[in-house]
């Protein structure tokens, strides 16, 4: 069994890789919310939804042509990290490198920067702040690789996020009404066709949590489990059969996905998230293998 | 659905010829602005240093890069509206003729469009690529310490298509959709 402590030089490594990864997220689409939004736009019957899609799809190929960013909103720089229990990868080492790449990506490319202080609304320039950007932890048994995710969490859906403590006997069928009156209250705000990412149960934060880490599950990718997944498929229907369409300007595609995660929770509690992730769903994906080798991707 | 290109600035006669469900392409000039810019403006009351008179106001913060001191376009696109709702009677009050943006704007900005005979133009949020393209030039800025979110003026050659999401005669295409949503979303059985 190895377990290869990373040396400095890695770190460094990773840092220009960080920041290499935000800016292709920001200009290159994933494949499956490209294949998404294709095959929304060959369903659509509803003339205004169809000019909407239309449009977005040209947006995508002038982004790919010219090489620019598909949004200008460059986010809230959001990492989930996997550790694996053998990379031998120093955190604290890793959470600089990532602070590192993101202000590197900003300031060298150049990116906007939307990050402020809440307080005094001062923008350090370099999509950093206070506790920013957010990265989130999880520990894998048996992986000697690092995972990193960054998600550049466009504001137009992030402002649309809702969360409630239902209580039990609201059920599940609580939990689907929650989700539908939110999504389809959202209207044109979000950007649709969105991705809903739905949190269930754990306490209210591990439940918003989840329903972030719901939104970077590939496009369209069902949840492990069959029940959660035929809930999946329920609140997508239902969210669609709304009408509320592209832009909120009518159509038959409001949501190009839901995606579930759930943990357990209290026996007095039935805490249920909404985060929704807009039709520009970008994200990228950094694999450090132990023997140092990086790959970029989704 | 009739479309509309037209040059800046803006008359009355052609606001009036704008439906509800019409797409619009511009040329000319459309100023840039959003939350920070509005709040000093109508808020601080500082004096606005541009003549709005007759022109498209687009809510957006620029990513820009400095070239000698001039500021070049990265990423112009736009932002939702209805944040800057409580705005709406301010910019008419300069003359602006069409806000444009993402979302649409609420109820009483819909009689304010009207009363003004002004409209809202409703851009497919998130496609900055395009609307980069369109853009020829950041021709003026001001108040730079509010980065991104200073008052922009830019040079556009057939920026759009734009969709007519509020008229002048009352219709608001975002609020009459999501209210027909939100009532099949409310009597939907699982
Ligand atoms: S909600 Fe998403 S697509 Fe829309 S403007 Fe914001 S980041 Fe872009």
């Amino acid at each position: 069994m190895t377990n290869n402590t990373w040396s400095t030089d890695r770190y460094d490594t990773v840092a220009d890789a960080i920041a290499k990864l935000y800016v292709k997220a920001l200009k290159d689409m994933p494949p499956d919310v490209r294949d998404a939004l294709t095959k929304a736009e060959q369903r659509e019957t509803v003339k205004m939804g169809r000019t909407v899609l239309s449009t977005i799809q040209q947006n995508i190929a002038v982004a790919d042509q010219q090489n620019l960013l598909i949004c200008q909103d460059t986010g809230t720089p959001v990492y989930f990290i996997e550790v694996g229990e053998r990379s031998g990868v120093n955190p604290v080492q890793l959470e600089r490198a990532i602070r590192h790449g993101t202000v590197q990506a900003t300031v060298t490319h150049p990116l906007r920067s939307s990050v402020v202080s809440p307080i005094t609304r001062i923008n350090n320039q370099n999509n950093t702040g206070y506790r920013v950007p957010v990265i989130h932890w999880e520990f894998v048994p048996d992986r000697d690789d690092v995972q990193v995710v960054i998600v550049p969490k466009g504001s137009g859906s992030e402002n649309m996020t809702y969360f409630r403590m239902l209580l039990p006997a609201d059920g599940v069928q609580g939990i689907k009404r929650f989700v539908l009156d939110s999504v389809v209250g959202s209207g044109g705000n979000p950007c649709p066709p969105v991705i809903v990412g739905v949190g269930i149960g754990g306490s209210s934060d591990l439940c918003m949590l989840l329903a972030k880490k719901a939104i970077i599950r590939p496009c369209g990718q069902p949840n492990p489990s069959p029940e959660v997944a035929g809930l999946e498929n329920e609140l997508l229907e239902a969210i669609n059969a709304s009408g509320l369409g592209p832009m909120g300007l009518g159509g038959l595609t409001t949501a190009l996905a839901v995606h579930v995660e759930y943990a357990a929770t209290h026996i007095s509690q039935n805490p249920v998230a909404v985060n929704i992730q807009c039709w520009a769903a970008r994200r990228g994906r950094l694999t450090v293998k132990n023997d140092g080798d990086i790959t970029i991707g989704f | 659905m009739t479309e509309h290109c037209v040059t800046t600035p803006l008359t009355d006669d052609v606001i009036m010829t704008f439906r509800a469900g019409d797409t619009v392409t511009i040329t000319g000039h459309i100023f840039g602005l959003r939350d920070a810019t509005l709040i000093r403006m109508f808020d601080q009351k500082a004096p606005i240093p541009a003549d709005l008179s007759g022109s498209v106001c687009l809510h957006t913060a620029p990513g820009i890069k400095m070239v000698g001191n001039h500021y070049v376009k990265v990423s112009i696109g736009t932002t939702t509206s209805t944040r800057m709702n409580r705005f709406t009677m301010g910019l008419m009050e300069q003359g602006v003729k069409a806000i444009a943006g993402k979302g649409g704007l609420l109820e009483d900005s819909t009689q304010i469009l009207a009363e003004r005979h002004a409209v809202y133009l409703g851009l497919v949020g998130g496609t900055a690529a395009s609307e980069t393209m369109q853009i020829e030039s950041i021709e003026e800025v001001w108040w730079p310490d509010l980065l991104p979110e200073c008052l922009w003026k830019f040079r556009v050659r057939n920026f759009g298509p734009l969709i007519v999401g509020i008229d002048a005669y009352g219709t608001n295409l975002y609020l009459q959709n999501k209210s027909r949503a939100v009532e099949r979303a409310r009597t939907f059985c699982f």
